[in-house]
């Protein structure tokens, strides 16, 4: 795992310089009053005229202090500090934004996409399939920005039920605590149910086909023959088969915990890692863009490490080899 | 997986789905709104003026650091001006007035400005504001450790000196006329606070002290940053108690929360400001303004190119190009027809320069004169065999640019230049091809200081690599008046020199300058004391108010 990390940041490290611009040029780029000397004292203030493969080296021995630097954005700030500042409360931090929309709507999605998966592959072509099927494809087909903004337009603006953006009201403060429970619940509901109505097809469609593959497999037609109750088939026997192929999934999604979704946290003006990670990119802020993508990629690498352990206890025929 | 629905897409039942669907949107878009009235007589007098309430702007981009000498973003930039002052500002008619300093004195041969400061002005935490601040400021700007951009204009300083509590001396090897305005607020620090630390390396951007009219009371990263009025503020306690800056980084959402209630002002877009504002709730509820921004939009062509260096080639492109269709298209009518790098209306501008009319016969003539013609009936004109194409650069994200290129590609076909747009990622299309000259014509706007000093954009020895005159345009009466007219403090010595100039530009056609944009902002209707001017709305923020019975927030009061 180790080797796999180390490859992965040199070549983003690689990557991220390679694309044209610098960090300076927020301060410089088309500003009439920079001289060439004020643009050169700054590179070298940020350590950009070193050698790539030096900067590189410093980044690499930094981090097995576990200190992945100040940022290159104008305000200096440590990097850890904008992904997770412990100065703010637990639900403010950046990552945890993030991880919870996602929990939550990975959450939903699961609670949803499950059922409609394995009801509709043991009712394979009847009319409550295709309903079911065009229901998750409007949603995959839908953009999230649209769906978000009509939803914002109903709820927000004409009922006046649900916030349109943000994480709290502005009069949170002064709020009982089940007034700010809900405050912050409400904020959550649309991000929420737009991100899992977005990502409901993949997961059904996948649930759907691998039951149909369980469905023709041997054993369930043993099951049938010795006279099972066809309920007690489906979800005792074929069931547990067909959820396997999920893990995998689950292990892949973990990346997506701490990318979260620029588009869903742009449009409710929520400040999670999406939109940090997005700005960072644009303003070539290296040591942000190196750090998150460092944690991705231990994230990646243990997702897939869990995934493979889960199998393990899922799975007695793997286990044996 | 199994591909079954797109048979089923095609069933009738489908149809009726899809129907149900749509109609249910559209009655979602057309309903009329339940209005949240204020009914309350603008023209009432016994509104008067009051403490208290909140405003909240919002703001698509989210401040970084509130040190002005620091800051490279205009979302920094908006707020910092709240909590620093400079030594000068600009008044609403464009010219130079004092702010934290009273009056000043400049030597006769231009070279020595000595600064006459307030007194009693104090910062917020009690320590008086005095000329050592504005040493330290100074020095602070010009320190070679510094990550700042702003410094080019302070190096000019030959010396800088205190002579007193309050008065503060500087003195220049050459006149310089830019030199009183950069005396704003970039360089004013608290000394008390700030002497002897590393100002990158403490936490003063992101909880400056300073003694403007407001105070930063609490900054939510992501969220918000809310500021406290500053009571002791020296020119008088403003109305507005809490101005909070709101972070929503998508402009749709924007104008949704203006609709619900969650901010009171923000900038609208051409679309939004013309058609979307323009029903009874809005009127009933929000104020709109408008005014030029300083700034403009031009096509430039490389001059190194040999197409382009033909005078004639370039005139014949600016007959073929209709701005007041592309105001009215691209800007929904909001901005006006720029004829030079000077905002109309404004006293560098020169109004009697040459203009070009949309005339397509007098375009093809000229590109006829110039040997530019239809020989193998294509529609494309050419010369010495040469299809005449072009490509427009431009950057991405900005679609008043994209459009006004198309109107542009659709002009000149009809005139036979084939015209090609590519659009390119900010930093790409600076690096790759601005700075490499890698263009043939590029479509881009400046945005210009107050100050009419464009030494940096037209002076033939800006023609270096990163520098701004990329274009190549060289002409040496341009340089010359360009020297003039930064050396003199005498105003009109300098207008003639830039009104010579905006003559020359006009007729050598460097650049087509295409518009002033307009900025839209809308506010809502109970602030009162708002004085639009050429300078924008938000110069008097501290004298806005919104009388005691119309007040909505008052929620934070200790």
């Amino acid at each position: 795992m180790v080797p796999t990390l180390f490859g992965i940041t040199l070549l983003s490290f690689f990557i991220i310089h390679l694309a044209p611009g610098k960090p300076t040029d927020v301060l410089t780029e088309m500003n009439p009053k920079i001289t060439p000397e004020a643009r050169e004292r700054l590179e070298k203030l940020y350590g950009l005229d070193k050698p790539i493969i030096e900067q590189y080296w410093i980044w690499l021995k930094r981090i097995t202090k576990l200190d992945f630097g100040e940022s290159f954005s104008t305000d200096r700030r440590p990097v850890m500090e904008k992904i997770w500042d412990t100065k703010q409360p637990l639900l403010e931090r950046r990552l945890f934004i993030t991880f919870l929309i996602n929990i939550l709507s990975m959450f939903v999605i699961f609670v949803i996409a499950i059922p409609i998966g394995v009801s509709s592959a043991t009712r394979q072509y009847s009319f409550y399939d295709k309903i079911t099927t065009t229901f998750v494809f409007i949603g995959f087909a839908t953009p999230s920005f649209w769906l978000a903004l009509l939803l914002m337009i109903l709820f927000g603006v004409y009922l006046d039920w649900l916030p349109i953006s943000g994480l709290k009201s502005m009069n949170y403060d002064s709020l009982s605590l089940l007034g700010k429970i809900w405050d912050r619940g409400s904020h959550l509901i649309l991000p929420v149910f737009v991100s899992a109505f977005v990502g409901l097809a993949g997961l059904s469609r996948f649930m759907r086909s691998s039951m149909l593959e369980v469905i023709r497999q041997d054993f369930v037609t043993v099951a049938r023959s010795k006279g099972l109750h066809e309920k007690k088939v489906i979800y005792k026997h074929a069931f547990k088969n067909a959820l396997l192929p999920i893990i995998t999934l689950l292990g892949l999604s973990v990346p997506g915990l701490i990318g979260g979704s620029v588009i869903i946290e742009s449009i409710f003006g929520i400040p999670g890692m999406g939109q940090l990670f997005y700005m960072s990119v644009m303003t070539r802020d290296y040591p942000l863009v190196m750090c998150i993508l460092t944690i991705g990629a231990i994230l990646t690498l243990m997702g897939n490490l869990m995934a493979d352990i889960g199998y393990m206890f899922a799975d007695p025929r793997i286990r044996s080899k | 997986m199994e591909i079954d629905t797109i048979e089923i897409l095609s069933t009738r039942f489908m149809k009726k789905v899809v129907y149900l669907l749509l109609i249910i949107l559209v009655m979602f878009g057309c309903e009329s709104r339940t209005s949240k009235t204020i009914q309350a007589d603008l023209k009432d007098d016994t509104y008067r003026p009051a403490y208290g309430d909140t405003l909240i702007a919002g703001s698509i981009g989210e401040p970084s650091v509130l040190i002005p000498m620091l800051a490279g973003d205009s979302a920094s930039h908006d707020v910092a001006g709240l909590i620093f002052n400079g030594l000068v500002k600009y008044d609403t008619d464009l010219s130079v007035i004092g702010d934290l300093a009273e009056s000043w004195d400049i030597s006769p041969d231009g070279l020595v400005i000595t600064f006459h400061l307030r007194k009693s002005v104090k910062w917020t935490d009690g320590v008086e504001f005095t000329a050592d601040d504005v040493m330290f400021g100074y020095k602070t700007i010009i320190n070679e450790k510094t990550p700042t951009a702003y410094q080019g204009d302070y190096l000019q300083v030959k010396k800088a000196e205190v002579i007193d509590k309050y008065t503060f001396r500087v003195t220049y090897e050459k006149p310089f006329a830019p030199a009183l305005s950069s005396w704003g607020n970039l360089v004013v620090l608290p000394k008390h606070l700030l002497e002897g630390k590393e100002i990158t390396k403490i936490d003063f951007g992101r909880n400056p002290v300073g003694m403007g009219p407001y105070k930063l009371n609490k900054w939510t990263a992501g969220q918000e940053l809310i500021l406290d009025s500053n009571r002791g503020y020296f020119e008088a306690r403003p109305y507005i108690d809490h101005y909070i800056y709101r972070v929503i980084p998508d402009s749709a959402t924007m104008f949704l929360e203006l609709q619900a209630g969650g901010i009171d002002m923000m900038g609208l877009t051409p679309i939004q400001y013309t058609k979307q504002t323009d029903n009874s709730f809005f009127k009933n509820n929000f104020q709109k303004f408008r005014y030029p921004v300083f700034s403009y939009t031009y096509l430039g062509f490389n001059l190194k190119h040999p197409w382009f260096q033909d005078k004639r080639v370039r005139q014949a492109i600016a007959h073929a190009i209709d701005k007041s269709e592309i105001i009215d298209v691209v800007l929904f009518g909001l901005g006006s027809p720029a004829t030079g790098p000077y905002v109309p209306n404004t006293w560098p501008y020169n109004p009697n320069v040459k203009k070009y009319e949309y005339n397509p016969e007098k375009s093809k003539h000229l590109l006829k004169e110039a040997g530019w013609v239809d020989t193998n009936g294509d529609g494309i004109i050419e010369k010495d065999g040469k299809n005449f194409d072009f490509t427009i650069l431009t950057n991405m994200g900005n679609n008043l640019r994209k459009n006004t290129a198309t109107i542009i590609q659709w002009r000149l076909k009809q005139v036979g230049i084939k015209v090609e747009i590519r659009m390119l990622e900010w930093s790409t299309f600076i690096n790759e091809f601005i700075d490499k000259r890698r263009f043939q014509a590029v479509m881009l706007g400046w945005s210009i200081g107050i100050d009419p000093d464009q030494y940096d954009i037209w002076h033939s020895s800006k023609t270096k690599e990163k520098e701004f005159n990329f274009i190549s345009f060289n002409n040496p009466e341009v340089d010359e008046l360009l020297e003039k007219g930064r050396r003199t403090f005498n105003i009109e010595q300098r207008k003639k020199a830039y009104y010579r100039i905006q003559e020359i530009l006009a007729y050598e056609l460097p650049y087509i300058f295409l518009y002033v944009p307009d900025a839209t902002p809308i506010v809502h209707v109970r602030f009162r004391g708002i004085k639009p001017s050429p300078i924008g709305i938000s110069y008097n923020l501290y004298q806005w108010y919104v009388p005691k019975k119309l007040q909505r927030h008052n929620i934070m009061e200790p």
